[in-house]
């Protein structure tokens, strides 16, 4: 990291340059604007100084034609500004359907992040440059916010909701990630690094060192371990709704309402099964509340939606990977499960 | 109109009577539009939540007690009807009246205040008071969302109380110039605004009671 | 207008209402409105130097990347007591309960205002909000934020979060009582012939105000409220646990705290406009159109909180709602600037300290407006939410705004309140010296956060120390800038100052036809009013002394 001093922001995404282009047009009209003004009070204050003790000044009476005019010129700018800057933020918070999904946990201090082979790192995100990624996140505290400069992107991770992010890094390099919510005594301590590296070079780093091996099959080996399967099963006799297919579905619930299966309400039914209970089944669900953390969590939920290519589905929830791909069932330095 | 006032009761800072009542009334008026902000903020966390979780929330009202709740909402009408007479014995002078109105006005909001407590002592006992003690064992609803339930519960019925208790102070501070005979057809504005007050506190059980206690009311039992 | 011609000794009022009563009772249990300005000048002062020592420890830490110079926890609590000391202890009361308390009775012709003893007992529910505060900070202060988010401040903080949440609750009603006091008091006690649209531009603002305290204070009241039974009873409604959501506590805290940048910048346009009116000696441009902007922005100022939520989670739809509407409740602003600077057009402008101060409020206000404007845009939000661009911005508004406007209705109305002129050298240097220390101190922080820098960061990484270092260096200056003020105005007290005479400015205004210090009832004969706020042309009012600041 460069120790110069930095008057400009380095981009590295393929939404920072939209972002510059907002902003410095922005502070070349607020520049204009101040200038404007500066210049006419200056230029008042000095040519209309009082010169005789008694002197008033000329008294005039408003125009409201001047009121009209410099209220809808204002109007239109900003309007103009918030139509742009909304385009920009569209961009900003909708992945491409194509992005790579990877998930992160908040907690203070640290960043835990995973790769979708099952890789897990701390504080610190290697990610391929080029390709679309999307991080799901969830907060085992309090509210944390994922900040990288270079990408322009930022979003807060909350307890008990998944939140997004998504970008698509466009140079290799190393570059800052912080926490933007304050969270308590070590705040500003918990920063990272993320490393774009070339595609290859990303495959390399994923294929060697140590991690907690395939996701999918850890997530797999949860879902006997909590015994899910004993009762989410495809059969006659199973107390709960069999799992194929469900993630992404339209589910209907006991009550007559319908909901999208997403990552939220897997979570749910896994904390708080009596919320949401399937029309025609029991709400005999006992809840996991304190025997999961949020890392098995996403590991089940990443499991549950590795089921959902196995049957029919209807229209995938926007927030979910459309067109979701099984991510690496080979496992180990699978390649990437899109073409980018 | 003959003047009735006795000296002193138009404050110095004030050309007239009209101009004080005038005054003091905008300004309790004001004073409720602050209290419906406030505890406006609450309903609005109700309404969020209650939407969220709508069975929930009716499988644990289904635990109020319906009879206690409908008393105490008489209780609290009954006592309005007290506070308005005690506002139209001062303005006609009769001070017997007026503090006699008074504490009957009380004495409804003691009652009011003391259903309310046994009802809490029920929760307690029954574990329904939110916090490490808490025990649902209903079968409709998810325990966590019950206990969400009983924080309103607490809480508003509690902020509730706590204007109540509010109210029957100003009512007894107001029993001592009422006693005096300072009140009369120019100068009863005090009782006037403390009933606005009263009133208000009576409105906010109104929309309480039936939030809290009527959106379980059709629950089977579990 | 009497003008006396003999220059320096202009003789002292014989009967006001600072020599009327004498003793301490005589203050403490006053019901003049005038006496508990004066009595909140006090206690607002003492809290604002605190709130400034915090500061200072932070920018002396910032010097260095790492935190070298304080604890971490020691850092995040003295952010958080400057954020909490600065915003409900100094800036929201200061100018409605010093200057407004003071001028508002004046301004419309009334005795008082229309409910003293409130008016007492607000100074004193203000003491006690300081003294819970005061308590929570002895005993280590607290480390939320002043924000107070859940659920760091409800599960996870280990600090004295209640009392603090109790001192702003605490707080909030003194702030109810003035702003209740106000609007009844504009609405019931107006002298014959002042008519609403023959009143100050100051009244306006105040009006304007008090609308918002009336309704925003209550919702941040029961933020807190429900933040202290959380931590307190375990009524637990922001627990994720429980399917609570803690940014509903964002919501119901910003539905106040954005509202509140209203109330602690519209009482300073208020100020503004008296002196730009007062120092051009003409009236207001489009006064209509600055009275209406006033309220315009009480009632947009309600729409628009979400955009303090734009990272925070929510639907991207909503988040477009509120940036639109964000970008709309500029506009009265702007309108207000341009009229101001259209005043000064063709005016007969004097150099006195209370006109640079409202000068520096244009320009410094100006910018702090355009970046709000830039940070409601959410393409640019989303980078710079929660680093330094946020905290310059707003530091331009509260610094460069408000309290560039509360010096300046200072300086204005000093030798109202007192009677005394303050030396105008000092006065302009001083004037000019915080001018030159905020925008070293502020201005590197725009690209502080351009750069990533994010906020409430007790260290940082070593590049941002440049900036951070230029920023620091201006903050000795502006303290600097801010201390002055005391030396002169204590100077002007004493034997060797000089008495002001009724109006030492040559303003027009019902407060300047009254003697200085004016009489305790404000007035020796109620006024009638045949006129219009500024009516410079028809009143033509001479300085009581023909040069006032003569050396």
């Amino acid at each position: 990291m460069s120790h110069k001093f930095p008057l400009l922001p380095v981009q590295a995404s393929t939404v920072a340059p939209e972002v510059d282009a907002l902003y410095w047009t922005w502070v070349a009209i607020s520049a204009v604007s101040a200038l404007l003004i500066a210049v006419a009070v200056f230029y008042f204050f000095i040519r209309y100084q009082r010169r005789k003790s008694g002197q008033i000044g000329h008294q005039d009476h408003g125009s409201t034609t001047l009121e009209i005019v410099w209220s809808v010129i204002p109007l239109v700018i900003v309007l103009i500004m918030f139509v742009w800057g909304t385009k920009v933020f569209f961009d900003q918070s909708r992945p491409p359907s194509n992005a790579v999904e990877y998930f992160a946990t908040g907690k203070q201090w640290m960043w835990k992040f995973q790769h979708p082979t099952g890789k897990r790192e701390i504080n610190e995100l290697h990610v391929p440059v080029g390709r679309p990624i999307k991080l799901t996140m969830i907060s085992e505290d309090v509210i944390h916010s994922l900040f990288v400069p270079a990408f322009r992107v930022k979003a807060d991770v909350l307890p008990g909701r998944y939140t997004t992010l998504w970008f698509q890094a466009t140079k290799v390099g190393e570059y800052h990630l912080f926490c933007a919510e304050y969270c308590g005594t070590e705040h500003s301590l918990m920063g990272g690094t993320v490393y774009v590296m070339e595609p290859d070079d990303y495959e390399a780093w994923l294929a060697k060192a140590p991690g907690s091996g395939d996701q999918l099959a850890t997530g797999e080996q949860l879902f006997q371990r909590f015994a899910c399967n004993t009762c989410h099963f495809d059969g006659p006799r199973a107390r709960g709704p069999n799992l194929e297919g469900v993630f992404g579905s339209t589910v209907k619930l006991a009550d007559g309402s319908t909901l999208t299966a997403d990552e939220d309400y897997v979570r749910e039914s896994i904390l708080t099964p009596k919320a949401k209970v399937v029309a025609g089944f029991e709400p005999l669900m006992p809840t996991f509340q304190g025997q999961v953390t949020e890392d098995q969590l996403l590991q089940l939920i990443q499991y549950v939606k590795s089921l959902g290519d196995k049957g029919a589905k209807s229209t995938p929830a926007g927030q979910t990977t459309e067109g979701a791909q099984p991510a690496a069932v080979t496992g180990g330095a699978a390649a990437p499960t899109t073409g980018g | 109109m003959p003047e009735h006032h006795q000296p002193g009761a138009l404050a110095h800072h004030f050309e007239t009577y009209d101009q004080q009542k005038e005054a003091s009334n905008l300004g309790m008026w004001l004073f409720l539009v602050t209290e419906v902000m406030f505890f406006g903020g609450f309903f609005l966390a109700y309404i969020v939540y209650r939407s969220k979780f709508p069975l929930d929330f009716a499988y644990a009202s289904h635990e109020l007690d319906v009879t206690l709740g409908t008393t105490n909402t008489a209780v609290l009408i009954a006592s309005s009807l007290t506070m308005a007479m005690a506002v139209r014995s001062a303005a006609l002078a009769k001070r017997k009246a007026v503090v006699g109105f008074l504490i009957l006005t009380m004495l409804f909001g003691g009652v009011f205040l003391g259903i309310k407590a046994h009802e809490y002592h029920t929760k307690w006992v029954h574990h329904h008071v939110p916090g490490p003690h808490f025990e649902w064992h209903g079968e409709g609803a998810d325990p966590h969302h019950a206990e969400m339930f009983f924080n309103f519960y607490f809480g508003m019925t509690g902020l509730h109380a706590a204007h109540m208790v509010i109210g029957i102070g100003l009512l007894t501070w107001l029993c001592f110039p009422a006693w005096k005979g300072r009140f009369n057809e120019d100068y009863h504005n005090p009782v006037e605004v403390v009933g606005l007050y009263w009133h208000f506190v009576d409105i906010i059980w109104i929309f309480l009671f039936p939030l809290l206690y009527l959106i379980g009311f059709h629950m089977h039992g579990h | 207008m009497s003008s006396t011609t003999a220059a320096r000794a202009v003789p002292p009022p014989k009967y006001n209402y600072l020599n009327a009563e004498h003793g301490i009772k005589s203050w403490l249990l006053t019901q003049d409105h005038k006496r508990i300005a004066i009595l909140y000048l006090i206690s607002v002062s003492i809290f604002f130097m605190l709130g400034g020592i915090f500061a200072g420890l932070i920018r002396l830490e910032l010097l260095t990347p790492q935190g070298d110079l304080v604890s971490g926890d020691t850092y995040n609590r003295l952010f958080t007591l400057h954020g909490v000391i600065m915003i409900f202890f100094f800036l929201i009361p200061s100018i409605p309960a010093v200057l407004g308390n003071f001028l508002v009775p004046i301004m419309i012709g009334a005795k008082d205002l229309a409910f003293p003893k409130l008016n007492l007992a607000s100074w004193y529910v203000y003491n006690l909000a300081g003294l819970l505060g005061l308590y929570a900070m002895v005993h280590g202060g607290v480390d939320t934020g002043w924000t107070f988010y859940a659920p760091f401040s409800t599960t996870y903080s280990n600090s004295y979060v209640v009392p603090t949440a109790l001192a702003g609750f605490t707080a909030g009603f003194s702030s109810i009582f003035t702003g209740l006091n106000f609007i009844v008091t504009i609405h019931r006690m107006r002298a014959p012939g002042m008519t609403w649209f023959r009143m100050p531009l100051f009244i306006w603002s105040h009006y304007a105000t008090s609308l918002i305290i009336l309704l925003g204070t209550p919702v941040l009241a029961i933020s807190l409220l429900l933040l202290v039974l959380e931590r307190t009873l375990h009524i637990g409604i922001f627990d994720p646990n429980l399917g609570g959501d803690p940014v509903l506590f964002q919501h119901l805290f910003w539905f106040y705290s954005h509202p509140a940048v209203y109330i602690m910048i519209l009482p300073s346009m208020g100020v503004v406009s008296e002196l730009i009116a007062a120092f051009s000696r003409k009236r207001v441009f489009g006064y209509k159109f600055v009275a209406f902007a006033s309220l315009a922005i009480a009632v947009l100022g309600f729409l628009v909180w979400g955009h303090h939520m734009f990272t925070s989670g929510q639907s991207v739809y909503a988040a477009t709602v509120f940036s639109v509407l964000t970008m709309l409740v500029a506009i009265p602003s702007a309108v207000k600037v341009f009229n101001w600077t259209a005043t000064l057009h063709r005016g007969a402008i004097s150099y006195d300290t209370p006109m640079l101060y409202a000068l520096g409020f244009i320009g410094l206000f100006t910018i702090g407006g355009l970046t709000g404007v830039m940070l409601g845009t959410l393409g640019i939000d989303i980078h710079v939410h929660d680093t330094y661009f946020v905290v310059a911005h707003f530091h331009y508004i509260m610094v460069g705004g408000a309290i560039l406007g509360y010096l300046g209705g200072l300086h204005y109305w000093w030798p109202k309140i007192t009677g005394r002129l303050y030396n105008r050298f000092w006065s302009q240097v001083s004037a000019i010296i915080i001018f030159v220390g905020f925008n070293l101190t502020f201005f590197p922080q725009f690209i502080l956060g351009f750069e990533g820098m994010p906020r409430r960061y007790w260290s940082y990484p070593p590049e941002f120390q440049v900036l951070n270092v230029l920023s620091t260096a201006g903050a000795s200056i502006l303290g600097v800038g801010l201390i002055l003020p005391l030396f002169y105005f204590m100077a002007s007290l004493g034997k060797k100052g000089r008495w002001a005479g009724p109006n030492p400015w040559g303003a027009v205004g019902l407060e300047w036809e009254t003697s200085s210090p004016p009489p305790p009832h404000n007035f020796l004969e109620p006024p009638v009013v045949t006129h219009e706020a500024y009516a410079y042309e028809e009143l033509h009012p001479e300085p009581t002394q023909k040069e006032p600041y003569v050396a």
